[in-house]
This record gives C-alpha cells, sequence and structure tokens, in this order.
C-alpha cells in the first residue's frame, strides 16, 4: 500500500501536482526575535561570522559560523520550552517521536481582523462559528493562524513595539484550551513572533499559548510566512527541528505539500 | 690650567681630497680605500707601512675603525675612532700628534670618508642622535637647516649681523672655490643672486646651506724623520685646542667652545691672530664662520658687522678664508668635511693647493665644529699649522 | 589671528587620495614615558630627585648633578627666543605640510626647548606651552598664545596635533542610548559637519529618537556592533565618509563571577563590547588609515568610551568590568597600530553612568553629559585617556599611584 503511495506523492510532486510552498523566513541577521523585559535573558539573534571565503582563512572553499538562540527566525517550540510542560515526557527537540513532524494543518483566517486591530484576541466563540462556517477541525492537525503578519517582516509594524510592548494577534486561554482539548491539535502555527498575542502577559493566565500547549505536549512553529498560499484543510506541514540534544526549540525549514485539487 | 705642552717630534704631510660626488653608489668603505690608496701614490707606503689609523665617518654602519682596518687590511698598532664629524679632523690631529710624540705610534694615516646614496642624507638625520630624535627632528624635520636657522635669527638679532654680511662670506668663499677644480659649486654667485636666493628655514637661504657629498680626506702624521725619509713636505702643529658641550646654559647657541679657551691657543702658539695667513674655519653656516671669526679672537663680536666689510676673505684678500671654497662651495662629504679645514690649511702652507696659492702662506688658523646632538654644535677644536721643510 | 575654517569643498573623486604619512617616530625610552603622560593631558619634565632641577630633552641622568630623574608636571609658560619658518624637509610627513613654524623656547621650569609654533606666537612672546602627542603617537611641545586668539583652534599646524570635530563626519555608533545621543550632539555643537548615529535595531523604535533624529547634522544608520555584516556593509558605504569614530556601545549588567553573574550577560557583554570592538575597528580602520591626511577632515580618530573598572575590575559589575578591561586592551594594540598610520586611538573613561543598569550604586554617576564633553575634549586637544567623571578620575589617580591596592580597594 505504502509503496504505491509514495509513488504517488514521487509522481505528483515531480508533475507539480503536489506543490510544495515555503512556510519559512529567511534566516538573517535582521531577522527580528522576540523581546523580553530588559532584566531578562535577551534571545539572541542569528549572526553569521564568515570563517573563510576562497581567502587567506580558507583557500578553496567558503563557509560560515553560525550562532542563534533556539527561537531565533522561523522556529519550532517544543513542550519543554515553558514550565508547564516541563515534566512531560519526551517534551525536547530530540525526543518528539520524527512522526510528529509531519502533520495536516487546518488554516483559519484571521487576517481581516488582525488588520483591523493588531490585538485581536481569537477567541473559542470564534472558532465556534468558524467551524460553522468552514467545517469541523478534524484531530492532530497543525491549526494555524492565517494573520498575514509576514507581510509585516523587515517594518517595525512586524513586532509591532509600542512603548506598553508588542501588539499582535494571538489566542486567549478559552480558544487555546478548545483547540487542545476537544480538537485535539498537534500544535499552533503562527506567523507572528510568538504563538501568544502580543499582549498575551497581561492576559489569565499569562501568555495562554505557550502555557496550554506545551503543558498538554503540544507544539507551536513561529514566524512562518506564505499561509496564505494554503487551503483551508488538505495541506501537510513538514516541520523537523534540528536534533538538539535537549533542545527546547530550533530553527528550522517548514514546507506545505499543497495538493492541485486543493489549489 | 696647564699650559699645553708643544708637539715637538710631530708633522704633519701628504694632504689627500678623493674629490667629491653629489651622490654616490658605493660605500664609506670604498671612499677610504680611495683616500688610503692615494696617500699610498704620495707616500709609497702599503698597508704593511702604515702603524697608525684614525678613522672618522658617519655613514660606514655597522662598522668603526675595527671593521675598517680589517676590510682595508691595516694592523696598526694606533687606531682611533672619531665620532665628531665637522670637528673630527682637528681631533683626528690633536690624537696622532700626540701619538706620534709618545712613541706610541710612528706614521698616522688620518682618513675621514662619507658617502652620500639617494636618501642616505634623511636616514642618517633620522637615526642621528637620541637628543635629535627625541626633541629636534620631530619638529619640522627640517635637519641642520632648521636648527642653525633658530642659531642664526638669534645671533643675527643680538650681534647685529646680516644676510648681506653672510652674502659677503658667502660669495667670496665661492670666488676662492672656482679655482679648486673638485668644488661641487662651480658657478660664480653674486650678492644679488645670495640675497635673491629661496628661503630654506628663515632666515637660512638657499646659499647658506652646503650641499651633502660623497668624498674623503686623509692626511698622515708622523715624525720629521719619517716625513724626510719619505720626502714629504711637512708642517708643524703649533697650538691646538678642543671643548665639548661649553656654555651650555646658553639658551640659543651663539657662541661656541673655543670662546673658552681661545687664549691658550694663542698663548701656545706664541703668536696672535694677525700673524696667520689664512684661516680654514668649519663652514657649515656663513653664521659660524661669523660666530668664529669672533670666538677665535679675530675680532670682537659686536663688531662682527664692520670687520667683515673691512676685510676681503678671497685668496688674494686681507684675511683669505677657506681657501677651496669650503664646504659651502666645495660641498660637505659627511664627516670628510670635517677634515677639509686641515687638508686645505696644509696643502696651503706646503704651497701644494687643489686652487689657487695664498700668497706666500706659512700658518694657517684651522678650525672643526661639529655633532648638532639636539640644538646645536656640540664639539669645537682649533689648530694653528706652520709650515715646517717644502720638499 | 587664524583665519576660520570652513567645510572643505566636495573632493574631486577621481584624485588619488593623499596618502598620510606620520612624522618620524624614532624615540628614545624616556621620550616614550613622556608620551605616556602627554596622552593624559599633563605637561611635564623630568626633575632631578637630588638638585630639583627640571631637564629637557629626555635624558636619564641629571646633567647638572648626575642624580635620578622622574616625571613632574611643570608650570606652562615660555618664551619664545628664536623662530623659524622650516621651508624645506626630507621627511615625506613634513614635507606634505610646509612651511613649518618652530621656535627656541625658554620654558618657565627651566630647559630651553625647540617647539612648535601656532601661527599667532612669534619671537619675544610669552607663550603657554602644551604637551601634545603628534600623529604617530609621540610627545610633542606646542606654543600657543599666551591668551586666546580669534580661532586659535583653527591652526592648520596645531590641527595636526589634535582630532578636532570642526568640520569633520562623525560616526556615533550607539543612538539607542543616552550617551550616544549625548555626544552626538556635543559633536554637532563643537563643529561637526554629520554625526551619523548608528541604530542597532533599525525595526524598534527607542526613547529619545524623534528629537535625536530631527536634530540637523544627525544622520541615523544601521550599525549592529554584535552584526558583523550590519558593520560591513556601513564600512562599505561610509568608510570613505567618516572622519572619526566615536564608540559608545556598552552592555552593563551587575554580578559577580561566582554569584549573581549571568553567563549570557557576560557573553552579550563580550560580544557587543569586545568583539564588537574589534568588528568595528576591522571595519572602520582601513578606512580612516586611508584618509589620515586628507586636508582639513583628514580621518582623525577612533575614541572608544569604556568603563574605567577595566583597569581594576569591579566587584558588583565582574563581567562589565572584564568587558571594560578587554576593550582597554585591544584600544591599547589598535593605538599602537594605528600610530603607524596617523590615526588617534583615545580612551575616554568613565564611572558608572546614571543609567538604569546602575540603579543601586550611589552618587556620584557620570552623566550622558559628561561623558560627551568629555568626548569633545579629547577630540579637541588630541587627548589619548581622559577621564569623564569624579569617580574614573579617582579610581585613575589611585590605579596610577599604587594599582594592586586600587584593584583590592574596587572589589570589596
Amino acid at each position: 500500500m505504502s509503496q504505491s503511495l509514495l509513488s504517488d506523492l514521487a509522481v505528483a510532486l515531480a508533475s507539480g501536482a503536489v506543490r510544495v510552498i515555503d512556510l519559512t523566513n529567511t534566516l538573517s541577521p535582521d531577522f527580528p526575535v522576540i523581546v523580553l523585559p530588559a532584566e531578562f535573558g535577551q534571545c539572541a539573534p542569528f549572526r553569521m561570522e564568515k570563517l573563510s571565503r576562497y581567502d587567506d582563512n580558507g583557500p578553496a572553499w567558503y563557509w560560515n559560523n553560525i550562532s542563534m538562540n533556539e527561537h531565533s527566525g522561523t522556529h519550532f517550540d517544543a513542550p519543554a520550552h515553558w514550565v508547564t510542560g516541563k515534566d512531560l515526557p519526551s517534551n525536547t527537540v530530540d525526543a518528539i517521536p520524527a512522526q510528529d513532524f509531519m502533520a495536516p494543518v487546518v488554516v483559519i483566517d484571521i487576517s481581516a481582523e488582525a488588520a483591523a486591530d493588531a490585538d485581536f484576541v481569537l477567541t473559542r466563540t470564534f472558532l465556534e462559528t468558524w467551524e460553522r462556517e468552514n467545517g469541523r477541525i478534524p484531530p492532530r492537525h497543525w491549526i494555524a493562524l492565517r494573520t498575514d503578519w509576514y507581510k509585516r517582516v523587515g517594518t517595525p509594524e512586524y513586532l509591532n513595539l509600542l512603548e506598553d510592548g508588542a501588539h499582535s494577534p494571538g489566542p486567549d486561554a478559552g480558544a487555546v484550551e478548545f483547540m487542545v482539548h476537544e480538537r485535539n491539535c498537534i500544535g499552533l502555527a503562527v506567523e507572528t513572533v510568538g504563538t501568544d498575542a502580543g499582549q498575551a502577559s497581561t492576559f489569565t493566565p499569562p501568555l495562554p499559548a505557550h502555557s496550554i500547549l506545551h503543558g498538554n505536549g503540544r507544539f507551536g512553529l513561529q514566524c512562518l510566512t506564505n499561509l496564505d498560499k494554503l487551503p483551508t484543510f488538505g495541506a501537510l506541514i513538514v516541520a523537523c527541528p534540528l536534533k538538539i540534544e535537549g533542545g527546547s526549540g530550533s530553527p528550522l525549514r517548514v514546507v506545505a505539500l499543497v495538493g492541485e485539487t486543493n489549489a | 690650567m696647564a699650559q699645553q705642552q708643544p708637539y715637538d717630534g710631530v708633522v704633519v704631510c701628504a694632504p689627500v681630497t678623493v674629490p667629491y660626488t653629489r651622490y654616490s653608489d658605493k660605500t664609506a668603505h670604498w671612499w677610504a680605500g680611495s683616500a688610503l690608496k692615494e696617500l699610498s701614490r704620495q707616500t709609497g707606503l702599503g698597508p704593511a707601512d702604515f702603524d697608525g689609523f684614525c678613522f672618522s665617518s658617519f655613514s660606514a654602519a655597522p662598522d668603526t675603525v675595527v671593521g675598517m682596518v680589517q676590510h682595508l687590511g691595516l694592523s696598526p698598532r694606533w687606531m682611533d675612532h672619531i665620532p665628531t664629524g665637522g670637528a673630527s679632523g682637528v681631533m683626528a690631529l690633536r690624537r696622532a700628534a700626540r701619538g706620534v710624540q709618545a712613541g706610541d705610534v710612528d706614521l698616522v694615516a688620518c682618513v675621514a670618508a662619507d658617502t652620500n646614496q639617494i636618501d642616505s642624507f634623511r636616514q642618517t638625520l633620522a637615526g642621528f642622535s637620541r637628543c635629535s630624535q627625541d626633541a629636534s627632528y620631530p619638529y619640522g624635520f627640517g635637519g641642520p637647516n632648521a636648527t642653525f636657522a633658530l642659531i642664526t635669527d638669534a645671533f643675527m638679532r643680538d650681534y647685529g649681523v646680516t644676510r648681506d654680511d653672510f652674502a659677503k662670506l658667502c660669495v667670496a668663499q665661492r670666488s676662492n672655490a672656482l679655482s679648486n677644480p673638485h668644488a661641487l659649486m662651480k658657478k660664480p654667485l653674486t650678492h644679488d643672486a645670495y640675497m635673491a636666493a629661496r628661503p630654506i628655514a628663515d632666515p637660512v637661504h638657499l646659499f647658506d646651506c652646503v650641499m651633502p657629498c660623497a668624498g674623503a680626506e686623509a692626511f698622515v702624521v708622523t715624525t720629521p724623520e719619517k716625513a724626510q725619509e719619505l720626502g714629504l713636505s711637512t708642517a708643524r702643529l703649533s697650538a691646538t685646542i678642543e671643548r665639548h658641550n661649553a656654555f651650555a646654559e646658553d639658551p640659543v647657541q651663539t657662541r661656541g667652545g673655543w670662546a673658552r679657551d681661545i687664549d691658550a691657543l694663542w698663548s701656545a702658539a706664541g703668536c696672535t691672530p694677525q700673524d696667520v695667513d689664512m684661516v680654514q674655519l668649519y663652514d657649515d653656516y656663513p653664521v659660524i664662520v661669523a660666530m668664529q671669526l669672533a670666538d677665535l679672537g679675530l675680532c670682537d663680536k659686536a663688531e662682527l658687522s664692520q670687520f667683515i666689510a673691512a676685510h676681503d676673505f678671497t685668496i688674494t684678500g686681507s684675511m683669505p678664508l677657506n681657501t677651496n671654497g669650503g664646504q659651502l662651495s666645495a660641498g660637505q662629504a659627511g664627516a670628510a668635511g670635517g677634515f677639509q679645514n686641515v687638508t686645505e690649511g696644509l696643502r696651503q702652507v706646503l704651497h701644494c693647493p687643489l686652487g689657487d696659492q695664498v700668497p706666500d702662506a706659512k700658518r694657517a688658523l684651522i678650525s672643526g665644529f661639529g655633532l648638532v646632538n639636539y640644538d646645536r654644535g656640540v664639539c669645537t677644536g682649533a689648530a694653528i699649522l706652520e709650515q715646517d721643510v717644502l720638499r | 589671528m587664524t583665519n576660520p575654517l570652513t567645510p572643505p569643498k566636495r573632493k574631486d573623486p577621481l584624485l588619488r587620495t593623499h596618502v598620510g604619512h606620520v612624522s618620524p617616530n624614532l624615540r628614545s625610552r624616556a621620550a616614550t614615558a613622556m608620551a605616556a603622560r602627554a596622552g593624559q593631558g599633563r605637561f611635564v619634565l623630568q626633575v632631578c630627585h637630588d638638585c630639583r632641577r627640571a631637564t629637557y630633552p629626555p635624558r636619564d641622568r641629571c646633567p647638572v648633578c648626575w642624580g635620578e630623574l622622574d616625571w613632574q608636571d611643570q608650570p606652562r609658560g615660555a618664551v619664545i627666543e628664536a623662530e623659524t619658518t622650516v621651508r624645506s624637509s626630507v621627511d615625506l610627513f613634513f614635507r606634505d605640510h610646509l612651511p613649518w613654524r618652530i621656535g627656541s623656547a625658554r620654558l618657565d621650569a627651566g630647559p630651553m626647548a625647540i617647539v612648535h609654533l601656532h601661527g599667532d606666537v612669534k619671537q619675544g612672546d610669552r607663550v603657554r606651552m602644551e604637551l601634545k602627542l603628534d600623529r604617530g603617537g609621540n610627545p610633542a611641545l606646542f606654543a600657543l598664545p599666551e591668551k586666546e586668539t580669534s580661532h586659535m583652534a583653527d591652526d592648520p599646524q596645531l590641527r595636526l596635533f589634535t582630532a578636532d570635530p570642526k568640520v569633520r563626519r562623525i560616526l556615533v555608533t550607539d543612538g539607542r542610548e543616552a550617551t550616544g545621543q549625548a555626544v552626538a550632539s556635543a559633536l554637532l555643537d563643537a563643529g561637526a559637519t554629520t554625526v551619523f548615529l548608528g541604530n542597532a535595531d533599525p525595526l524598534m523604535r527607542y526613547p529619545g529618537q524623534d528629537r535625536i533624529e530631527a536634530i540637523d547634522g544627525i544622520e541615523p544608520v544601521a550599525l549592529n556592533l554584535t552584526d558583523t555584516g550590519s558593520i560591513e556593509k556601513l564600512a562599505a558605504q561610509l568608510g570613505g565618509r567618516v572622519d572619526i569614530v566615536v564608540n559608545t556601545a556598552r552592555f552593563t549588567r551587575s554580578g559577580g563571577v561566582g554569584f549573581g553573574g549571568k553567563l549570557s550577560d557576560l557573553q552579550s557583554s563580550l560580544d557587543l563590547e569586545v568583539t564588537g570592538l574589534m568588528r568595528l575597528a576591522q571595519a572602520f580602520a582601513p578606512a580612516l588609515s586611508a584618509r589620515s591626511d586628507d586636508g582639513v577632515n583628514a580621518a582623525a580618530a577612533f575614541v572608544d568610551v569604556a568603563s574605567i573598572h577595566g583597569l581594576t575590575g569591579n566587584a558588583g559589575f565582574a563581567g562589565s568590568s572584564a568587558a571594560a578591561a578587554a576593550r582597554l586592551a585591544l584600544v591599547a594594540s589598535l593605538r599602537g597600530e594605528m600610530a603607524q598610520t596617523g590615526i588617534r586611538v583615545m580612551s575616554v573613561l568613565t564611572g558608572p553612568v546614571d543609567d538604569r543598569w546602575h540603579q543601586s550604586v550611589p552618587p556620584p554617576k557620570v552623566t550622558p553629559t559628561q561623558i560627551a564633553r568629555a568626548v569633545v575634549t579629547a577630540l579637541q586637544s588630541g587627548q589619548e585617556t581622559i577621564c569623564a567623571d569624579d569617580v574614573a578620575q579617582d579610581v585613575m589617580a589611585r590605579w596610577q599611584a599604587d594599582p594592586a591596592l586600587t584593584i583590592r580597594e574596587e572589589n570589596k
């Protein structure tokens, strides 16, 4: 069975019947990282130091040393990232079953709401309404929030920091509880710099997405692009974090497979 | 201070000048060897025959007289290295004379040699002395021109000497140089041309400056018996003086060490300034010539300007001065410039000049002045040479 | 009086840039000791232990009584006894700057000295002496008019002994902090044509941004000292137009070595302050050096603002002090390297800054305005090391007198 399924997929990939959409932002020193209050340790941005480029430090080869935080650029959050997930089994990137790195995605478009209100909060009610109009969210799916926020990358409006902190859309606790316990999602995938809203430290509980997702062994995918290129249902996300020993997350290349009929 | 003992039993002979060149690709060793070769031609002696060797140079590094002795195949029982540049001629003369007189040595070849390769003048200046590298050359790097400009500025103001006075000295020396086939300056210099020359370091102008060049000078100090045996004309050394770092408290140098010892010189020589037939004065700048006219007792410093006006400094004049043209017109071959006054004075009293003869010359006053270690010349010397035997 | 400087005309881009030479640099050890003190803005001569007489040029023993010598501050007065204008030189640096005026000065302290003359000074004048550093970092006695004359600082000969901000274009690395903003304003007030003001995170606003960026002469630039690429990009764009670099970037966090310090803070501090300084130097040193004698707005200086505790360490701010120590070491090396090319490397040392990272440090604390004043003073005087405030001066004085004691005191 699997043999013909995979060869069918290979044929479809070769023919373009299945397209691969890159959901990843380019990892560059300029790409913003989450900013925490100054007294906390800060997320290191991506950095690249040339080691050699066909020069006296390496005449025939080009390579760079790179450094970054596990949560720089387009990245994956493992359950161990949050205190609520600290005691769960297989909660770090090296221990998560590889099976979980490929999963279907349902895309919830809140771009209009986010455009109208940078602090738009996704609620259970909103999701229930959405399901009535679009269909039920299936189990073991990534739930992706399309906000078109990726179009703000390279502008101050991406982090959207004001004197009272960041302003970007995200879910409240009720929405996350619903996604985790009632729809058994594999994780939450967003275009913003975090799965939580910019102002989520003022929510109850604070940072509900991090708190509830990771406390229940679910994952996060942040800083995605191109969610507007995906169908509401039917796409498959491939998101394999680096196998960092005891890692809390990882920058990674995220792609989505989209079938012709979905388009 | 004790009266200087006379230089009995000592003669000076065999003046040698190896013709100067503006630049040379040769080394100081080559120039020293050339001077010795000419000495050999005059005396018929070779390396084994000289038992004394006295050497002066700025450009022989890393060698001193030691390296030079082996380089040139000498085996002396007496040698000396004189690092005092413009004062080295008089000092070599004094030291060799006492060595010969004491019997430490019989026959001393005194040699000064310097080359002048492209850029060697700048390099010599840059590493000239600790005080100059610390505290004078980094101030505009005008070299000796700048240092003597400061001296000239103060001297002119303090003693009422003018550029016209300097012009007279320089014009006379150029006139003297015209009969010297080896002089680098071959064109007459007029008073107007002197006055119109471009400034180098005010108030020093172009014709106040010597032209650095390559060259060598040499002479022999020996006993009268040895000179006779070799058939050489000889001069006697009547008296000498030497003084270093005199008047250190003077804010700007307006007198040299001669002023401190000049009475001793004339007293030991048993003659007066009026008795000399010519003066061969160290002349790297005319201000130093003027300074010496006073410091050597030829005139009163306050009357320098009138004195210069009253005299004719050409070869046939009332006070022949630097009869080969001096360094100002013949060229300054480093330390050889410090020997020039000795060899030219010697030639005149031995009646074998390079150019014109001072009529009936019997006695020469010669001087040396050297080593601008910081802001002034530190080393001074003077000697009186008298005709002994012409052969 | 001196002709006032005017901003230079835009230069012909096709002309070969004038190669900057340094004045002759061979010096004795004693002269080098004099330079070290000149760098601190002192006017010193050697004085004999025994006869108390001052001596010059630098010697190793007293010429009067052969006693031991040491360096002491001296009265700054002098009289010019003789002067000359050097119009010919075989030295490459001075040839480019003829005519050059020097004089023989009788120092009130006693000795005579050959000195550089300001254009408003002539023979016979009483003058005020300054001990400056030349472009090669060597000591230089400079005679200034006894009383201030108009546009005195614009004297072309004097300007070669300073890095005066007037008509120069200056990069200040960190505009996001109050110190960088104060430095930028002070440099413009001192006559700088342009201040390129670095912003490490152009996508994030910072306090004071609107005010500072609205000032005429401020040009905001993206510059993140932790990002090599950002520095290289800026150097590629601006290298030929920056005459002075002032590095004000700091990362100060409290904490000890064994207790209370965070490794991530130390790393951030080392990366920003130490590696950042090296990145900055590597990107800008070649361009500065290539333009060290390029007319009135020739490249002139690299200024690093660091904590005085780099000299001693400081319990409570161990990591930041370590970063400052590394900065001082890098700056010392850079100074030696840049002395070969005629660019001055200066350290502005500060006590604790009155900012949010020193909230629990009791006053006195240095204000951004004081730091800015010190930067301007260092550039105007050509001084190599300057303490911006009372704390820095106090630590420096104690450190110079007894380093081991001061290290203990600062780490109690």
